[in-house]
């Protein structure tokens, strides 16, 4: 056993950090910083960098434009992108759609869809749950018939993030009422500007719209861009929540928020000292931090059994569970430390060029919503209590 | 002991849902939220004619004469209804703070018109540096002739665009954390030398932050014993966490039951969600939080009355760790079962979220009163 990685690692790491802090616009590592809003714009001009550099998709096989790293790698560059404040690169194509394309797709679909994601030209979403199938996802009622060549689709999506900024959604969609429902579901690549398609956004707790509604009117796709065989979608989209799920514990960014936790509770005053020297305060701090290194450590631990060939199941459910506990509590801690300042309402002041004087400190703002906003990753990427059903139900055999 | 309502505290509190029930729909509550004053005056009136914003002053200046109890039965109901009009700054704050401190003349100046609805009262007592210490007062008040001269900062002062009068907390004497020292002044809103900076609040309200530049006052400005106010901030501090409370359980009132519905009518898997144990045991927990939450309340509310200060301190600081502890539990739980749902602008649901999450930082927060508590 040996907790540190060997020379070669540290060298990749020295690498991945250089490049992070010689690539990374400045503005937007400091809209990352200061928990301003990422358009779409900042997103894409970061992701162009990445592409350029033929990192956009390390995860990749070689041959569809992956970088060939090895597993512990790819956790060191994530971790290098986190710690030089990278924004999250949207996941849809790179980290979702992609890898069941090029597991399932026909080469067609793989020669056209795999180059425009890894060069950061398309933007996809996902389209999985509807208002009728959320946890128990394979209920969906989405449907797709076959006219021809084409399959014609009428139906609602919902909860689609980012489904403004797409070109393309992938989509689960009954092709059959027949037999168990998880074998009536495919897996479809829709264009988004189809005619039929309409996106309502969805007004959420914290003042965002980042999520819509994407309802489906006879909309017209060809059959060509059906993935693997009709009826065994359900089969792609496992596969592609265990390739989610993978990715999930994302400890690093976890790790810059409590860097900020510490900095502001560094500057907020309490008691006549700084927050930070409060000691119950000191104790929450050290609470989360040690629950973040536990997860930390479990995530490596079942990295390097994959990394050396060891089958890892569905213990990775716990990584989603814990990962998401933590960040909640972090974003509560983080408002906490505002006290009285947790109050005002100021969605201006997470927006570029507002150069108003900050009401309380300049990173109060985005707290509050952001407690608020964290309260979803526990419900989505199969809710919190899904994935307890699974531990208890494929690692604990209960 | 008794925990039942007299005859007349039960035909307010029928008064009140009433007009909570036929009122406050989350559509009329949004409308409101999106005016200039981010609430109704009309409502205001309304309420100045049924005697509620009366209801706890004495009949000499035109109240009704009530106490803690009627109190607690209107911010319940106003919890249940995410009622925005100033009710806790102006009545429970300001109106308390002037019948335990103003003099004969301030009463009769003020309280008529205030049970009247014809003039409104903010408070401020926050500093950007006091966090929840009402003794750490830095806002400095110093002799000029008979009068004072005020400046400083007052944060977070809620409804404060609105109120004729705001009253602040300013250091006539002493270290910037001492207890002794402090005093209490009534300013005119438009007074020269007050500026404001006003916006609105994550949960629907109004606040301002106030700087205060060579605000001159008279002597009939000062309310309450110079240098000894901080007596006065103790008691209107209990007497706020008392309305709080019984707010924070009308809030978790409506959460508790709406989730209940949410999960016997949502079906997953061929079943309401309801019927899977791991939601039974998360409802039944809420339930329970709901209910210490409310045991709480009255005790807070009661306990205002106690002769022995040390009782009062107590259950007061208790009270406050209690409903920060069960708002906490559910109103996330609440979002959680209610899924994507329970994030939307759209349902009841992230309101009162938003609404709970703000009174737990309300005259300080449940690791500010645990912390008080344990050393008491």
């Amino acid at each position: 056993m040996d907790l540190n990685f060997s020379a070669d690692y540290r060298v990749f790491q020295e690498k991945a950090r250089t490049f992070v802090s010689d690539n990374l616009p400045p503005d937007i590592r400091d809209k990352v910083r200061r928990g301003l809003n990422i358009q779409k714009d900042d997103l894409h001009r970061w992701q162009d960098v990445l592409a350029g550099q033929g990192w956009l998709a390390p995860a990749w096989p070689v041959e569809h434009g992956g970088t060939g790293w090895s597993l512990v790698e790819r956790h060191i560059f994530q971790e290098e992108l986190a710690r030089g404040g990278a924004p999250q690169t949207s996941p849809f194509g790179v980290s979702m759609v992609g890898p069941v394309i090029y597991t399932f797709g026909d080469d067609t679909q793989k020669q056209h869809y795999l180059p425009r994601i890894a060069n950061n030209i398309d933007w996809w979403c996902q389209g999985y749950s509807e208002p009728g199938a959320g946890s128990d996802l394979a209920s969906l009622q989405t449907k797709a018939e076959r006219d021809g060549e084409v399959y014609v689709i009428n139906g609602q999506k919902t909860w689609t993030s980012y489904a403004n900024y797409a070109d393309m959604i992938f989509c689960l969609v009954r092709t059959s009422t027949k037999g168990k429902i998880q074998e009536g579901i495919s897996f479809l690549l829709i264009d988004m500007k189809s005619p039929g398609i309409e996106i309502h956004p969805i007004r959420t707790v914290d003042g965002g719209a980042e999520v819509n509604s994407v309802f489906f009117t006879d909309v017209r796709v060809p059959v060509a861009n059906l993935v693997g065989e009709e009826n065994k979608g359900w089969t792609y989209a496992k596969f592609l929540l265990g390739h989610e799920r993978g990715t999930v514990a994302n400890s690093a960014a976890s790790k810059q928020q409590v860097v900020k936790l510490k900095e502001i509770a560094g500057a907020e005053r309490s008691g006549g000292r700084f927050l930070i020297d409060d000691p119950d305060f000191k104790r929450d701090i050290a609470e989360v931090e040690i629950a973040l290194t536990a997860l930390e450590y479990t995530d490596l631990r079942y990295l390097m059994a994959s990394a050396k060939g060891q089958p890892v199941g569905a213990e990775v459910s716990m990584l989603k569970i814990r990962a998401t506990e933590i960040q909640q509590r972090i974003s509560e801690l983080l408002m906490k430390a505002l006290g009285y300042y947790a109050n005002p309402y100021v969605p201006e002041a997470l927006e570029e060029g507002w150069n108003e004087d900050p009401i309380g400190s300049d990173y109060a703002a985005a707290l509050a919503p952001q407690y608020f906003n964290k309260r979803k990753t526990s419900i989505y990427g199969g809710s919190n209590e899904i994935q307890r059903n699974i531990l208890a139900k494929m690692v604990l055999g209960l | 002991m008794d925990f039942s309502l007299s005859e007349e505290q039960q035909l307010l509190k029928d008064s009140v849902d009433r007009f909570v029930r036929e009122e406050y729909s989350l559509d009329q509550r949004r409308n409101l939220v999106a005016t200039d004053e981010g609430f109704s005056r009309e409502n205001w009136s309304k309420m100045a004619e049924l005697g509620w914003l009366g209801v706890a002053v004495p009949e000499a200046y035109g109240g009704i004469g009530g106490g803690a109890v009627e109190i607690m039965v209107m911010m319940e109901a106003f919890g249940e209804g995410l009622v925005v009009e100033p009710y806790m700054a102006s009545i429970v704050l300001g109106g308390g703070l002037i019948a335990e401190g103003g003099d004969e003349a301030q009463k009769q100046a003020i309280l008529p018109s205030l049970a009247e609805g014809k003039i409104m009262l903010a408070f401020g007592y926050a500093e950007r540096q006091s966090r929840y210490d009402l003794f750490d007062v830095e806002t400095k008040a110093e002799k000029d002739g008979a009068g004072y001269v005020l400046n400083g900062h007052k944060g977070v002062v809620f409804h404060a665009a609105v109120a004729d009068k705001i009253i602040v907390s300013a250091r006539t004497a002493g270290g910037s954390r001492d207890t002794n020292g402090i005093t209490l002044f009534i300013l005119d809103n438009n007074c020269t030398g007050l500026s404001r900076r006003d916006y609105p609040t994550v949960d629907g309200l109004r606040a301002s932050e106030l700087t205060l530049e060579n605000v001159k006052v008279g002597s009939d400005a000062i309310l309450g014993d110079v240098d000894r106010g901080f007596a006065l901030l103790d008691t209107i501090s209990q007497q706020g966490i008392a309305a709080l409370a019984a707010e924070s359980v009308g809030c978790m009132t409506v959460l508790l039951n709406t989730t209940n519905e949410y999960v016997k009518t949502r079906k997953q898997f061929g079943q309401p969600i309801g019927k899977f144990q791991v939601i039974q045991h998360r409802m039944a927990d809420m339930f329970i939080a709901c209910e210490e939450a409310r045991s709480m309340s009255y005790l807070a509310t009661l306990r205002l009355e106690d002769p022995d200060a040390g009782e009062r301190a107590r259950a007061s600081a208790a009270a406050k760790v209690q409903i920060g502890k069960s708002l906490v539990y559910v109103s996330q739980q609440a979002v959680q079962l209610h899924g994507g749902m329970g994030m939307t602008d759209e349902l009841n649901v992230g309101h009162y979220f938003k609404r709970l999450t703000m009174i737990d930082t309300m005259l300080g927060d449940q690791d500010y009163h645990l912390k008080r508590y344990a050393e008491m």
